[in-house]
């Protein structure tokens, strides 16, 4: 049975493997090529040295434009598209191209019960699949984690699902979706296109709505953070805060601005120095406020957590939904 | 020799349409048994069930004294040569014996390339590539190294042309006295099955009108003329399968244990597709009658 699976998966394991060696020469042509930029501007050991606002300043001026960064973002935008097409091109046609061409016939009288047959196929091609974007994931992360020192923002919808170990995750449920979208619609073409319609919205619902419950968020009150502190004055002279928390890389879900007495600050008039022009003087006016803030957010160390956490769910619902084609190719598949 | 299918109260169906209805039959082994009805009378479906593809709605069918498909032992117990003879058109003709050396046990390596030698197949050929009869040679060949007890065929000829046709039934005729095989196929062309049956089974709308070892129907079953009888006049043991009256004259087509012996009778033998086009016919509706075209053309 193996030999079979693989036989009938060779070509597009190939398809694959080239992929895949593609990837790792241009990857790894960009990420060398950044590892370079990264070190002449000094940022490795820049603490030592003294600060490094100075060398990522310099970093981040020398990356403007590389084409090795251009690289890296576009595997980086690739990658939240590869498992979806593992699910498209892998998963959905497994089943649904033999249910189609009649072949499942040849195949499930043989001297082989159909659950093992569809368990062998399932195993090998899922396999294949994590494996394959696990890779290119791997490649993506480690070869552009000096961009990471930049760009803070490793929460933010995008790059969380386009990094780390998440892909091979998503991969896992996006082949077993496509299989099962194949077993139930019998047809290539409309169980590639349900499979790819699926997986889109289940992707997106997680994201923007599921992730954020994955666990309880940190809520921390103190001074109001006058970093990056977004600020509106009206015509009537009144004061309009956006605080933006002011944790490093955290996925901040809000903040609060308090007044001093713990109630809700929503706006207040404006301190003289704010209308005059002088931005510093503004901040320090602001400052004598004494305004407060509460911030919920998931802080950046729990970055990984979230990775394991989301990789595991979509493991889990993959297994679930493996179990269930085999359940139903040998109980209800008529 | 024990039953190769036996089925009792049978049924299978699709939302609303029974394909298959109260279906109970007993096929003994050692035979080549011919599955007869027009397209759509359920032979796919009984044959589907028989080897596991289907489930029943209804009723039980046991294979070979087994549950269909019951598990890898049973599934190599039975050949299958589906309708159309599915193939893998990627892969080559080599490669679908390797397929079927991985996927039996019992795989008979020395069987299948003599028979693609015999064929003159080339075995480095993709599958998509061969004729039709190439194609239903391979997969027969598939099925036959399997070495199973039971073979069993759907309309493995239809899609052929006379040629092929005749070559087909010849190699599985062959491989049947060779190996001692019990046979099931189907068909919805009589011709072809009465050189290679000597069981039958005419299944039509859904339901199994008479079973039986060819040569005891052919003995039993009668085509007489006479001059026109009352329906109720005539003898206790005689079936009408059809009757057709003029003025003066009755034409019927019976089934009798024993010989007919008043005078008046013109007795004349049936021919296997007579005896068939009979039960078609018998009870005809316009649904039948369109079946019977099909069957005649």
């Amino acid at each position: 049975m193996l030999w079979l699976s693989w036989r009938q998966f060779r070509a597009q394991a190939l398809v694959g493997a080239a992929v895949l060696a593609v990837a790792a020469v241009a990857l790894g042509l960009a990420g060398a090529s950044l590892a370079h930029l990264y070190a002449v501007a000094g940022v490795p050991g820049c603490q030592a040295a003294g600060g490094c606002a100075r060398a990522l300043r310099l970093f981040s001026a020398s990356t403007d434009g590389a084409a090795s960064v251009h690289v890296l973002e576009l595997a980086a935008t690739a990658m939240s598209v590869v498992p979806g097409l593992v699910g498209v091109f892998w998963g959905a046609p497994l089943v649904a191209r033999e249910l189609e061409t009649g072949t499942h016939r040849l195949a499930w009288t043989q001297s082989v019960t159909r659950a093992r047959w569809l368990a062998v196929k399932l195993v090998l091609v899922g396999l294949a699949g994590v494996v394959l974007t696990g890779l290119l994931s791997l490649m993506v992360t480690a070869w552009s984690s000096p961009l990471n020192q930049l760009n803070l923002d490793r929460f933010a919808y995008g790059p969380f699902g386009e990094q780390g170990i998440v892909p091979a995750g998503y991969a896992a449920f996006g082949f077993v979706l496509g299989v099962t979208a194949g077993l139930l619609i019998r047809r290539t073409l409309p169980a590639m296109a349900a499979t790819l319609l699926v997986f889109t919205a289940i992707r997106m619902g997680f994201t923007y709505g599921a992730r954020r419950l994955l666990m309880a968020p940190l809520r921390v009150t103190g001074p109001l953070n006058l970093q990056n502190l977004g600020l509106a004055i009206s015509n009537h002279h009144k004061l309009t805060l956006y605080a933006s928390g002011g944790h490093r890389g955290a996925w901040i879900y809000s903040v609060q601005v308090l007044t001093p007495a713990g109630r809700p600050y929503v706006s207040g008039p404006a301190p003289r120095s704010c209308t005059g022009g002088d931005f510093r003087t503004c901040l320090q006016a602001i400052s004598q406020l004494h305004l407060r803030q509460i911030v919920t957010f998931q802080p950046a160390s729990r970055f990984w957590a979230f990775q394991w956490y989301e990789t595991g769910l979509f493991i889990l619902a993959a297994v679930a939904l493996a179990a269930a084609c085999v359940w139903w190719i040998r109980r209800r598949m008529n | 020799m024990t039953a190769v299918l036996q089925a009792a109260g049978l049924g299978k169906r699709y939302r609303r349409q029974w394909a298959l209805a109260d279906c109970t039959l007993e096929v003994p082994g050692g035979y080549v048994t011919g599955l007869v009805g027009p397209n759509g009378a359920g032979k796919t479906t009984l044959l589907h069930l028989a080897v596991g593809l289907l489930e029943p709605t209804a009723g039980t069918i046991t294979v070979l004294g087994g549950a269909a498909a019951a598990g890898p032992a049973q599934l190599a117990r039975v050949g299958f040569v589906a309708q159309d003879t599915p193939v893998y058109v990627h892969l080559s003709v080599a490669e679908h014996l390797r397929l079927g050396a991985r996927l039996n046990p019992g795989w008979d390596a020395a069987l299948a390339s003599a028979r693609i030698d015999q064929l003159g197949l080339d075995p480095a050929k993709r599958a998509g590539k061969l004729s039709g009869g190439q194609r239903a040679q391979l997969a027969l060949t598939l099925a036959l190294a399997k070495r199973p007890e039971l073979l069993i065929l759907d309309e493995p000829v239809a899609s052929l042309d006379p040629l092929a046709r005749r070559e087909f039934l010849q190699h599985l005729m062959e491989a049947t006295a060779e190996h001692g095989l019990s046979v099931v196929l189907s068909s919805h062309v009589v011709a072809d099955l009465e050189r290679v049956c000597d069981y039958l089974v005419v299944l039509t709308g859904a339901h199994v009108q008479v079973t039986g070892e060819t040569e005891d129907l052919l003995a039993q079953h009668h085509l007489v003329t006479g001059p026109r009888r009352d329906p109720a006049a005539l003898p206790g043991d005689w079936q009408v399968i059809t009757a057709s009256h003029t003025d003066r004259q009755s034409t019927l087509v019976i089934r009798t244990a024993g010989p007919v012996l008043d005078p008046a009778w013109t007795v004349s033998p049936l021919s296997l597709e007579d005896l068939v086009l009979a039960y078609l016919s018998q009870a005809a509706s316009p649904a039948r009658d369109r079946a019977l075209l099909r069957l005649g053309a």
